[in-house]
């Protein structure tokens, strides 16, 4: 048999014997979904605010999986950043300005009296906490609520509050350390300390030979 | 038994694939940048190196040798690398999504680490047995995550130092992996094989 036939059939056969066991194994190894998704998802706060220009907490964690910045949660903050930063192992930034300002968590209240039951806050709610129907009543299930004030926007007598959620004990923490603070010890300042010592001694010396020599034009 | 002991030593230390042959200084320079990365990187190349080195010299001993055309040992093992890292890949992205998003492009690069061909073909070239180049492939593996995992330390802490500007990124990393080869250069004449 020619030789060039034998070489090009066995790679021939390699080839689709390789591409047979690739194939199995792409079946075997499917991948369901995006997990990475889901990791981001648990970190963001589920408020479903849309501050961040996206529907919701999901879109937005599909959109930071594909490379989105992760500094436009502002009901999340500082800490949810931080958290992204370490799950994606990319630099914390700080909040975007332009999405918001972290404020301290809320939950809405319905001023019950004033409610004409036009049923628009139930809605514009994101999470189905607010309770009422058409001519009724409504109120917020404030376990429920998010504090996303989405429900305030749409209200037209505005009878809805944003009641800030005070501190207990059971909330409380510390606050976390500042950014810019040196953690780590470094040298990085001991070149200027050691010029603004220098130029103060020049000064010094400065100033005395010049009390010097006025003394000698005086005498 | 002593000779593998000696296999393994002299592939990790005395002729170090990244520090002493150059060879897979691609994934050396690019996944270094964080220890955690790098760890992962040398346990998908660990796995890949040794699974090909046993497989390429299975295909060239039971393949070429008796259809006599050992000069496709090139093409072939090429062919055989890749469907390893392949495989890598998809087993990689099925159990850490994690590192399948941290080691990003590097991991279906494996498949063009000069250190995997170049196992390979010495395995030819030494005219090793199975088990000698299951051993070989196994210590280049072990040298690259040795040399890989002790630069990105390295690296590291050279992030946080004052270096001068010129020698800031790249530059200071070169040097140290000089600095490194010279240090692993220490190692010749420790084994002969």
């Amino acid at each position: 048999m020619d030789p060039i036939l034998i070489a090009v059939l066995v790679l021939l056969a390699g080839a689709l014997v390789f591409g047979a066991l690739l194939g199995y194994a792409s079946i075997r190894f499917k991948v369901e979904g995006n997990p990475i998704v889901d990791q981001i998802d648990a970190l963001l706060p589920q408020t479903q605010c849309g501050q961040c220009s996206y529907p919701g907490c999901r879109p937005y964690a599909e959109a930071i999986a594909n490379g989105e910045a992760i500094n436009k949660c502002p009901p999340g903050g500082e800490n949810t950043i931080s958290a992204l930063a370490a799950l994606l192992d990319v630099e914390a930034l700080p909040l975007d300005a332009e999405h918001g300002e972290e404020q301290s968590k809320s939950v809405a209240y319905i001023r019950e009296e004033e409610c004409i039951g036009c049923t628009k806050c139930i809605q514009a709610c994101p999470v189905d906490a607010i309770l009422g129907a058409a001519k009724q009543m409504h109120t917020v299930i404030s376990a429920e609520c998010t504090g996303c004030d989405l429900c305030v926007e749409p209200c037209p007598v505005d009878c809805i509050d944003m009641i800030p959620i005070a501190t207990s004990l059971a909330t409380w923490a510390w606050s976390r350390p500042q950014p810019g603070v040196q953690l780590i010890a470094t040298d990085r300042g001991r070149h200027l300390a050691i010029q603004q010592h220098r130029e103060r001694h020049d000064q010094q010396q400065a100033d005395a030979a010049g009390t010097d020599a006025d003394r000698g034009e005086s005498a | 038994m002593t000779d593998y002991l000696l296999i393994l030593i002299s592939t990790v230390l005395v002729n170090n694939f990244v520090l002493v042959q150059f060879l897979g200084l691609c994934p050396f320079m690019g996944v270094s940048n964080k220890l955690e990365t790098a760890m992962g990187m040398s346990l998908a190349t660990t796995f890949v190196l040794t699974l090909s080195s046993i497989c390429s010299y299975l295909v060239y001993e039971y393949l070429l040798l008796p259809l006599d055309i050992s000069y496709l040992r090139t093409i072939s093992f090429i062919l055989v690398i890749a469907v390893v890292v392949q495989f890598t890949e998809m087993v990689v992205h099925k159990t850490s999504p994690l590192l399948y998003r941290m080691l990003g492009i590097f991991l279906p690069l494996i498949t063009t680490n000069c250190a995997v061909l170049g196992v390979a073909l010495l395995n030819i070239n030494k005219q090793n047995n199975f088990l000698e180049s299951a051993f070989y492939g196994f210590g280049a593996a072990l040298g690259f995550a040795l040399a890989l995992i002790l630069f990105s330390a390295m690296r590291e802490r050279i992030a946080v130092a004052d270096v001068p500007s010129p020698f800031k990124g790249a530059a200071i990393g070169m040097i140290t992996a000089g600095l490194m080869s010279l240090g692993f250069l220490g190692f010749t004449g420790l084994v002969q094989i």
